[in-house]
């Protein structure tokens, strides 16, 4: 049984928050170099709200509290992509305790919703890539019949397949799309804060394993 | 890195604060400090002009805010789309209950967030239609039009459905000749140098001594082409080239020119620009019906420079020159 809770969500915050001048330094590779400044701004202040919330808000809440600033206040693509992402999840994950496969579906849904707002699918050097393989790879886990812990792995590997997978990648949208075969030999930002964002999610997760 | 700020991160903060105190004739601040509106919005009965983008291009957005042209502005963090809320909320503020005309331009983000914003108005029963402006012909090939980013074209689309709106244009019909604006107008751009965003601290890009780039974006998105640094001539025909290459504009026509400096060029090597620009329209028999100079729509502290032209018929020729009042932009 996987536990959610704030704690999950805020961790995911410090990690954005401290790989600010990572993100913002990968993004000036090929695009304007904006995308740790925005993210980090969004989760502190996100962040700050979880934090003032008593008693503790549920996961869902603090999912709902990041959607919103993100929504309100954070603009950019990262606004509405990540806000979607983060009220998808805070839409389907509405207890506490589940089952891996019910993160799954979260997920899933989240990446469907986010289709609907972007054009980008997979392969086109966007968070994208993160968020499929990541998909795949525990889809494929979940048919295999394996544990929890097992299938936590698998999301977490895909993702960082899918992230480093836009290296050699040729951009297709965004501000780094115009660089055409320039954008090869450069992980993509988002992609970059999308891994980061599972693989935090996940670490906290299993750390809360009984 | 070399800035008159305090905060980094509180530039856009702080500056927005500034420019509503120095403008209160103009414009002034709403409930949501990133959205300003004019002394004139709304105005009962015609239909509200909005715009939106992110910061260090002033003085767009906001330098365009004022009387007869833009009602309403969503101002985003420096080069980043506003929220989805600030553009709602800009949209509110420049309702008079004729429809909001929303015209920005063609970016990732801002098209997100336009979206939106265009869905939270309807549920409250306000109509909001949107042009993309997408001027910047280097920025993609002709036959992939839809991918151009929308860059300085975008004042003269405010200018002509700003004059429209004024003019008692119903909302189908600002819609309309915004449109028209855009699809008459294509935009080029040359960088000297990068720029930086204060709160990054570093320039965003590189461009070496004695290079240029051919077709940069206005968030420094790399050129078409690195090239060695030429004469004002040289660079001129470049940018010129590159514009009628599209073919659409022919000898005979009547055009608006306007050449806006990235926020670091000497303004007088814009006048430069427009000396050649001149005598080779001359030779086109392109005949230049209007012109603005200036720092108009800016990348933060990069250097070189854009070329905007316009194609007019006599619709658009009397909107360009109707009165208009705002610190980027006026005509008397």
């Amino acid at each position: 049984m996987i536990i959610l809770s704030c704690e999950n969500l805020i961790k995911v915050a410090n990690k954005i928050i401290e790989s600010k001048q990572y993100l913002s330094d990968l993004d000036g590779l090929i695009a304007d170099g904006d995308h740790g400044i925005n993210m980090a701004k969004g989760f502190s202040m996100a962040k700050e709200q979880i934090l003032a919330c008593s008693p503790a808000p549920s996961f869902a809440e603090s999912s709902e509290m990041i959607a919103s600033t993100l929504f309100n206040d954070i603009g950019g693509s990262m606004g509405p992509i990540y806000g979607t992402i983060f009220f998808s999840l805070s839409e389907v994950l509405d207890r506490d305790q589940i089952e891996a496969v019910a993160l799954y579906n979260a997920f899933k849904f989240a990446n469907e919703e986010l289709m609907d707002i972007s054009e980008a699918r997979k392969g086109d050097k966007t968070l994208m890539d993160t968020l499929a393989c990541a998909l795949e790879s525990m889809s494929l886990a979940i048919a295999d019949d394996k544990s929890d812990p097992e299938i936590l792995a698998a999301f977490s590997e895909g993702a960082k397949q899918g992230w480093e997978s836009t290296k050699e990648m040729v951009a297709k949208f965004g501000r780094a799309s115009r660089l055409g075969e320039r954008s090869i030999g450069v992980l993509d930002a988002g992609a970059t804060s999308c891994y980061l964002i599972i693989s935090t999610l996940v670490d906290s997760i299993v750390a809360d394993l009984d | 890195m070399q800035r008159l700020i305090n905060r980094p991160d509180e530039v856009v903060e702080d500056s927005v604060r500034g420019y509503v105190k120095a403008n209160q004739h103009l414009l002034s601040s709403t409930d949501n400090p990133r959205v300003i509106k004019s002394n004139w919005s709304p105005t009962k009965g015609k239909v509200g002009i909005v715009t939106g983008g992110g910061s260090g291009h002033e003085p767009a957005f906001i330098g365009y805010v004022g009387k007869n042209l833009v009602d309403a502005v969503a101002i985003g963090e420096i080069f980043s789309s506003p929220s989805a809320k600030h553009f709602a909320d800009a949209m509110r503020a420049a309702n008079g209950g004729a429809g909001v005309a929303c015209l920005y331009g063609n970016y990732a983000g801002d098209n997100m967030n336009v979206k939106m914003a265009v869905k939270m108005l309807k549920r409250e029963g306000i109509e909001v239609k949107t042009v993309v402006a997408n001027d910047d012909v280097a920025s993609a090939p002709l036959d992939e039009k839809h991918k151009r980013r929308g860059v300085a074209g975008e004042i003269l689309m405010w200018k002509v459905a700003g004059a429209a709106a004024a003019q008692g244009y119903d909302l189908d019909q600002v819609i309309a000749v915004a449109q028209k604006a855009i699809d008459n107008t294509l935009s080029v751009g040359i960088g000297l140098s990068s720029c930086t965003i204060p709160d990054v601290g570093h320039p965003n890009f590189n461009i070496d001594p004695g290079k240029m780039e051919i077709g940069i974006g206005h968030h420094g998105e790399p050129g078409v082409s690195v090239e060695d640094i030429c004469s004002a001539d040289v660079a001129t025909r470049k940018m010129l080239d590159t514009i009628l290459h599209d073919e659409l504009f022919a000898s005979g026509d009547e055009v608006v020119v306007l050449i806006s400096g990235l926020g670091a060029t000497p303004i007088n090597e814009l006048y430069i620009v427009y000396d050649s620009l001149c005598d080779m329209l001359d030779a086109h028999k392109i005949t230049i019906e209007e012109n603005f100079i200036g720092n108009l729509f800016t990348s933060l502290d990069m250097m070189g420079a854009t070329l905007t032209m316009m194609k007019l018929d006599d619709e658009l020729k009397q909107l360009v020159q109707a009165p208009c009042q705002s610190t980027g932009l006026s005509k008397f």
